[in-house]
């Protein structure tokens, strides 16, 4: 919402700078975004408190020699008054009048030195003001226009202002910035200060935050125009959606300009001037937060000639129709929601209530008669309605957060008073004022003792009644308690802790102290699991590989490119109704899938990749609310397992056994006995998949990924470049990591080291050989290392040789190399006996 | 005898005098000293000689014996230190070639932001608790004290399931609830991180997808001031100790009263920058005293209990600290961006 301060000083003294004002506002919780000034310092072009001043126009004649100049007469101030010449449109209608003074015609006048803006060039240029002849005239001031002065880009004619009743009271003289300086905040109207969506909401905020006084604005209405009673009828289906309507008449407006002085405040609110009868609905909302809106009388009175010849205009507030629509006045056609509150006659619905009026009922250019609204409205039913019919008008702004039924007859009393001072209305004696059930004021009881607790202010009753006098509460003060009655312009106090902010924020946030939490500390437990995920992120990274966090919306369609030859996932997906793009549709099932998408869009520019990430999957469960979020762990590694240097050397490109000694390594560091067998599944290459098991149990499957699916992710590979993959059940996992292991003591004896290579028939695994020489070994066999991988015809077709360097050694002696030979001997009887292998000498 | 054992000696002295390298060196102390060399074959010859001369020369002997060991000795160290000297001199690198690139791994820029503060409020006794990205209408808005059509809710794009009532959570807020009702009626403190979902436009400053961390303390003393304290206490340790803060009264459903908490801009130390847009405050996080609906749907009597609350956004804590100007960056993914923190 934009505030000009000039406008908040109708109804409040403000005596500090802008910058305090700013912090005044933003730290009780009216956050001012943005400030613009105009003509005052802090703005492009300041205008000079000697230099631009108001001009009082006493006499306009035609220049002599030039037929699209005059010579303007006006009194600044000074002992005579200046002749300027000007090529002012707007003054050539004054030429030969005589003296004007009577006119109470003002302009801003530039004396000779001012700086302005060249009103004849494009965009915002700085000219200093210098005398010279104009037509054989010299001239050294200017009546200016508002692109001159900074104020718009307005340049057809000069600023008029006219002084009457209504108008401020303008001296010939002032410095222009004490008429039309200004600063304008822009101030965000959160939804717990909806009361401050108006100048006098802010107004009435400060007054309360520096502690003056509040100004309440003209709300007296003279009403001599014949009565209104018998003329309008108002009534309701739904009191609680549409619990007051007020309802005035007002006779022989005319349709004319509103005032400067309207127009430049409308202006700075970020309103369109239109004409005095639309400006002034729009002021008065602006100025004290109450919407209204204006009929068209006679277009209401010849429809009630259909329906009650003899009887008054009906209004009724309803709900739809089936089927019901209705055209706003901005031509369009809505389909109504069931909730949405229409005004309505007997014939048809008039106007969506306190969103947007209707086309046909709306004021014409030649309206005379109107028949001015100030209605009250559910907060969360207007919020509704708009929303579901996409408008989001002024009105709707301020009625879908909240305004008080109060309001509304002030509201109405104000247009309608200012209808007839500014349009020559004349207003009709009588209010129409239904409001069946006025509520009772709400007053809340407030402990001292919460009070105290709850803000860490140490304040007695008295001093907290009197922050909460100055936001306009009544307080009866008692023993330990007061009770606070809430004023009659609120909406937002419900309970206790609601007087306490309003304590806090008049106190001053920056008032309160700081503490440190003196509570007694609950029991720390720790988070274990979250403790493991991190540890695991830990070692990966130590071992290379960066850490991802991915979008966990995806598509199915995507995670189908994992698995080759089927349909996809049958499993039930989270699927979103409202989804942002069909990319990110539902909630992942695969978070090796999200990796491998992040491996595909780095490929582009990367020669190595070396990824990983922890993160939920979600499985939709048919039985329950929510579904099943599983911890899952998924890494991806392609490309060079080096990064090269200047002293060249190409260390070669993953592979399997690279991922697997990772794998390995985090296994190893977390004390987990993960064994690994071959294994079939469609994301992986066959041959080159093998599933984990910890305690023959299933927690994941790693390996090359399936050529198809990396043609199908749009990895950017080399010829044969492998990409590895693997996919881990976290919350398989982590529950049986250890919490501590046995240490194993450092033998002071010396080991003896011996190598093995045994020939195998190619079906038997290595791990089958190293468990078979481990459970020979006994306990003198500290270590077995495979170091050779051999195949080839020296050894015979469909044979294996693997050769494996054995570390023996003793606790508690030196072995000799007669036990380690039997201990070998047993190794190798083993070996041929179960697995019938040879030993290769 | 004695002439011959002379000769030797100043002769052997001479060759020594011209030895330039330990290999001729060698050779030299193998010829004279060694085990088949010329002093050793004068001393065989000792043996037969006239026993009345015997004792002298067996004397002078051993004093060349001991004067040639100590001259080889010299001439070795000197040498030796002579090769080193040519060998380090002669080896010389270029220190500035670079040095040899080790494959590096790292943790994600959000993982890090969260650690700092698990380990700030850790400190202070917060611990870790997570909830479902997937909750409940009630867990994420009701029981938050966000009535249906409450306008507070359009602040909040939620993304809808096709199971009535099931959302995803906008906000971390949604597992107070579950944290509340978990631990009553002991007194609670918990950070809740987590991955938060909101149906806005993609652009730099905004994503579908982002993390929060919200924060909670429940106890039957807990009081504006102390969020006020522990708020400041956590900027001082995560942006520097020289920050001061600031609280504006805001607006959450679920606190009253409720605060924006500002810090001084550490970028411009407050002088004003396009970051804090010339204001010297940077906004942080959001906080306020937990709403007594809240904490009576958590379990907890209002009248007896009191708690605080706060919620940011590690994004957002990170794109300050390091100038990250896009926040698509963080779910982008892309190495060369990873690869910086
Ligand atoms: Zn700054």
């Amino acid at each position: 919402m934009l505030v000009p301060l000039s406008w908040l000083k109708d109804f409040v003294t403000i005596d500090r700078p802008v910058a305090e004002v700013d912090r005044i506002l933003t730290n009780a919780g009216l956050e001012v975004k943005t400030i613009e000034y105009i003509g005052i310092p802090g703005a492009d072009l300041v205008w000079d408190r000697g230099l631009i001043v108001l001009g009082h126009i006493l006499k306009v004649e035609q220049h002599p020699n030039a037929d699209k100049l005059v010579l303007a007469t006006v009194d600044y101030g000074a002992d005579a008054p200046e002749v300027v010449v000007t090529g002012a449109p707007n003054l050539f209608e004054f030429v030969g009048q005589g003296d004007i003074s009577s006119r109470g015609l003002y302009s801003p006048l530039a004396l000779e030195g001012a700086e302005l803006y060249d009103g004849h060039k494009d965009g915002r240029q700085k000219m200093k003001l210098k005398g010279r002849p104009l037509r054989g005239i010299h001239n050294r001031c200017m009546v200016c226009s508002e692109k001159e002065l900074g104020i718009s880009d307005e340049h057809e004619g000069i600023i008029l202002i006219t002084k009457d009743e209504w108008s401020p009271d303008y001296v010939a003289g002032t410095p222009l910035q004490d008429v039309l300086g200004d600063a304008v905040l822009e101030i965000d109207i959160i939804p717990n200060i909806a009361r401050c969506a108006s100048m006098l909401g802010v107004a009435r905020e400060y007054a309360a935050l520096t502690n003056q006084p509040l100004r309440l604005p003209d709300y007296h209405v003279v009403m001599d125009g014949p009565p209104v009673e018998g003329k309008v009828l108002i009534t309701t289906d739904e009191p609680e959606l549409n619990p007051r309507f007020v309802g005035m008449v007002i006779n022989n407006v005319r349709q004319i300009d509103s005032p400067y002085w309207m127009q430049y405040r409308l202006r700075l609110a970020g309103q369109r001037p239109i004409n005095v009868v639309v400006d002034i609905s729009n002021y008065v909302m602006l100025e004290m937060g109450q919407p209204n809106h204006t009929f068209d009388y006679d277009f209401l009175r010849q429809r009630a000639d259909q329906y009650a010849p003899d009887g008054p205009i009906h209004i009724h507030t309803r709900l739809p129709q089936p089927g019901e629509t209705l055209t706003t006045l901005d031509e369009k056609v809505h389909k109504l929601p069931p909730h949405a509150i229409l005004v309505t006659d007997p014939l048809s619905n008039l106007s969506l209530g306190g969103i947007m009026g209707g086309l046909d009922s709306e004021i014409k250019p030649e309206t005379q008669n109107v028949l001015l609204e100030a209605a009250a409205w559910n907060f969360i039913n207007i919020r509704r309605t708009s929303t579901t019919l996409g408008i989001h008008s002024d009105a709707a702004f301020r009625f879908s957060r909240g305004v008080h039924p109060s309001q509304a007859l002030l509201g109405a009393q104000r247009a309608a008073e200012l209808m007839r001072r500014l349009a020559g209305g004349t207003v009709a004696q009588g209010i129409v004022d239904y409001y069946p059930n006025p509520p009772q004021p709400t007053a809340v009881t407030l402990k001292y003792e919460y009070a105290r607790r709850l803000s860490g202010l140490d304040l007695s009753g008295e001093a907290m009644a009197g922050l909460l006098r100055r936001l306009e509460f009544e307080v009866k003060v008692h023993g330990d308690h007061l009770i606070a009655t809430v004023p009659d312009h609120r909406l937002d106090i419900e309970g206790p802790h609601d007087l306490v902010e309003e304590i806090c924020r008049v106190y001053g946030y920056d008032n309160i102290p700081n503490t440190i939490l003196s509570d007694p500390l609950p029991p720390q437990r720790g988070n274990p699991k979250l403790e493991q995920e991190e540890r695991i992120k830990d070692v990966l990274a130590q071992a290379g590989l960066q850490e991802l966090i991915t979008f966990r919306l995806t598509s199915p369609l995507y995670e189908a490119k994992l698995l080759p030859g089927s349909e996809g996932d049958a499993r039930p997906y989270v699927s979103l109704t409202n989804p942002n793009s069909a990319e990110r549709a539902v909630m992942r099932h695969s978070l090796l899938a999200s990796v491998l998408e992040i491996a595909a869009h780095n490929s582009r520019y990367q020669d190595r990749i070396a990824i990983f990430e922890i993160g939920p999957i979600f499985i939709e469960d048919e039985e329950e609310i929510l579904p099943t979020e599983q911890t899952r762990l998924s890494l991806a590694l392609t490309g060079q397992r080096g990064v090269p240097g200047w002293q060249g050397g190409n260390a070669g490109q993953y592979d399997f056994f690279d991922l697997k000694g990772i794998l390995e390594t985090l296994f190893g560091e977390v004390h987990l006995p993960i064994s690994y067998e071959a294994a079939q599944h469609p994301t992986y290459r066959p041959g080159r998949t093998a599933r984990l098991l910890l305690n023959g149990q299933q927690i994941g499957v790693m390996g090359e990924l399936h050529p198809l699916v990396a043609e199908r992710l749009d990895l950017r590979l080399e010829r044969d470049q492998p990409v590895l993959a693997a996919d881990i059940d976290l919350d398989a996992l982590i529950p049986h990591i250890p919490p501590y292991y046995p240490y194993t003591p450092i033998s002071p004896y010396p080991p003896i080291e011996e190598d093995l290579a045994v020939v195998v028939d190619g079906g038997v695994t290595a791990v089958t050989v190293e468990q078979t020489i481990r459970q020979a070994g006994g306990n003198l066999l500290k270590d077995v290392r495979l170091f050779d991988v051999y195949e080839g015809e020296q050894i015979g077709k469909g044979k294996r040789s693997l050769a494996y360097h054995l570390t023996f050694q003793a606790t508690d002696k030196t072995l000799n190399d007669k036990a380690v030979a039997k201990q070998r001997q047993r190794i190798i009887a083993a070996l041929a006996q179960r697995l019938n292998a040879k030993i290769r000498e | 005898m004695l002439d011959e054992l002379e000769t030797l000696y100043t002769e052997s002295l001479a060759k020594l005098d011209q030895v330039d390298n330990t290999a001729v060196l060698e050779t030299w102390y193998h010829d004279t000293l060694g085990r088949k060399g010329a002093v050793y074959l004068l001393t065989r010859q000792v043996g037969q000689m006239d026993p009345a001369i015997r004792p002298a020369f067996g004397k002078r002997l051993n004093e060349v014996k001991s004067d040639l060991q100590a001259a080889y000795d010299g001439r070795l160290a000197t040498l030796k230190a002579a090769e080193l000297e040519a060998t380090i001199a002669g080896s010389a690198l270029d220190v500035t070639l670079p040095g040899r690139p080790l494959p590096t791994g790292g943790l994600h820029i959000i993982t890090q932001t969260l650690r700092d503060t698990y380990r700030i409020f850790g400190d202070m006794g917060f611990q870790v608790y997570r909830s479902p990205d997937v909750d409940t209408d009630a867990n994420n808005f009701e029981l938050l004290n966000f009535p249906p059509h409450h306008p507070a809710r359009e602040m909040q794009d939620s993304f809808y399931t096709t199971k009535p009532d099931v959302i995803l959570r906008t906000h971390t807020s949604a597992g107070q609830i579950r944290a509340m009702q978990e631990y009553y009626p002991e007194p609670v403190r918990v950070i809740l991180p987590g991955m938060c979902y909101r149906n806005e436009q993609i652009t730099t400053r905004s994503s579908i997808q982002f993390t929060q961390v919200e924060g909670l303390a429940v106890g039957h003393n807990i009081s504006m001031a102390d969020l006020k304290g522990t708020l400041t206490e956590f900027a001082r340790r995560m942006f520097g100790a020289n920050r001061q803060t600031r609280f504006r009264a805001s607006y959450f459903p679920f606190t009253e009263p409720s605060a924006e908490m500002d810090i001084t801009c550490f970028l411009c130390e407050s002088k004003g920058c396009q970051v804090c847009k010339y204001t010297g405050w940077l906004e942080i996080l959001g906080s306020g005293m937990v709403h007594p609906n809240v904490l009576r749907n958590g379990g907890y009597d209002p009248d007896v209990y009191t708690g605080f609350a706060f919620g940011m956004g590690p994004e957002r804590i990170a794109m300050l600290k390091y100038g990250i100007d896009d926040i698509r960056q963080f779910w982008g993914n892309d190495l060369r961006f990873l690869q910086q923190f």
